[in-house]
């Protein structure tokens, strides 16, 4: 006989406390303030509007290099997360630190298609190629309006390697 | 110290990012310009080694190179980016500080391109480079 299923609280806790130790470790994304809307498997970034945050007074608009940064978190914990997804969905992740460890980036290019404005910005990152050595990645960012993306940028990434190489 | 050190230094400081992760623009001059930013651990992008996210990284080479962009000697009014690319050649050093120098080599009417290199104390071994296009609004007079 098949197992019952469990109960929707349960997976609920268990995927949003895999999540919030994944983003929680990390102090750049706590010094940028970007926290991670979870629906199923898909994540959608936040970055909530903050002064520091600028780097136009004039107009002003977002420091593009906080965009660069906020794309780049954004693909990094995705990353992350799909692969974590299929551990923790099997419960082979208990105990284990080395599923909680990061992609390197080896590349990121930006494209800026309006500057940043001084409220809320939302990003989606995509896996085009995800293997067991590199990936790529495509990442959108927007802020008021899905259609109208502020910036775009794809990445490639140097996956962690399992610890059980080393002797 | 030249008036236009003292302005770019300036100007720097009235960035509210770059004011708050404390970069210092050493050098402007003719399209080049070199900007340093201490180690914080505010920017620890990997935990397990304390190594700096290549955010961080960014905002240092994107401040720098639209620095050198304003600085050309045709006098741009303003400059924003229209893209970046950045490739992470290694880790940066835990500890310290990160110095990017970035020059624009090419500037048309509308566009200026840029490259950058960002070093720790290893000067010999860059943690990254790259390379951007910029847009030109405008020329002062």
């Amino acid at each position: 006989m098949r197992k019952p299923p469990e109960p929707v609280q349960v997976i609920k806790q268990r995927r949003d406390e895999a999540l919030t130790k994944l983003v929680g470790r990390v102090p750049y994304i706590q010094y940028l303030g970007v926290t991670f809307d979870r629906r199923g498997d898909e994540l959608t970034a936040v970055l909530p509007y903050a002064d520091k945050l600028i780097g136009n007074p004039m107009l002003p608009a977002i420091h593009g290099g906080v965009t660069s940064a906020f794309l780049e978190i954004t693909s990094v914990i995705s990353l992350s997360w799909a692969t974590l997804w299929d551990d923790l969905e099997s419960g082979e992740l208990e105990g284990d630190s080395t599923a909680f460890r990061m992609p390197k980036t080896i590349d990121f290019t930006v494209d800026y298609l309006r500057s940043g404005l001084p409220r809320d910005a939302y990003a989606r990152a995509r896996i085009t190629r995800s293997g067991r050595r590199y990936a790529s990645v495509h990442v959108e960012g927007w802020q008021d309006n899905r259609e109208k993306l502020f910036a775009q940028a794809t990445g490639h990434f140097l996956m962690p390697q399992p610890r059980s190489d080393k002797s | 110290m030249s008036d236009k050190v003292n302005i770019a230094r300036q100007f720097m400081e009235a960035i509210p990012h770059s004011r708050d992760l404390g970069m210092v623009l050493t050098e402007i001059e003719n399209g080049v310009a070199t900007i340093t930013m201490p180690y914080d651990e505010r920017l620890i992008g990997d935990p397990e080694t304390g190594v700096v996210h290549g955010g961080a990284v960014s905002a240092l080479m994107d401040s720098c190179c639209g620095a050198a962009v304003m600085s050309h000697p045709s006098n741009p009014g303003a400059t924003a980016t229209i893209d970046l690319r950045i490739d992470y050649m290694r880790s940066a050093t835990p500890g310290q500080a990160l110095s990017t120098t970035a020059t624009c080599y090419h500037i048309t009417r509308n566009v200026a391109f840029v490259r950058a290199t960002a070093v720790d104390e290893d000067t010999d071994n860059p943690v990254a480079m790259a390379t951007g296009t910029f847009t030109i609004e405008g020329q002062r007079t």
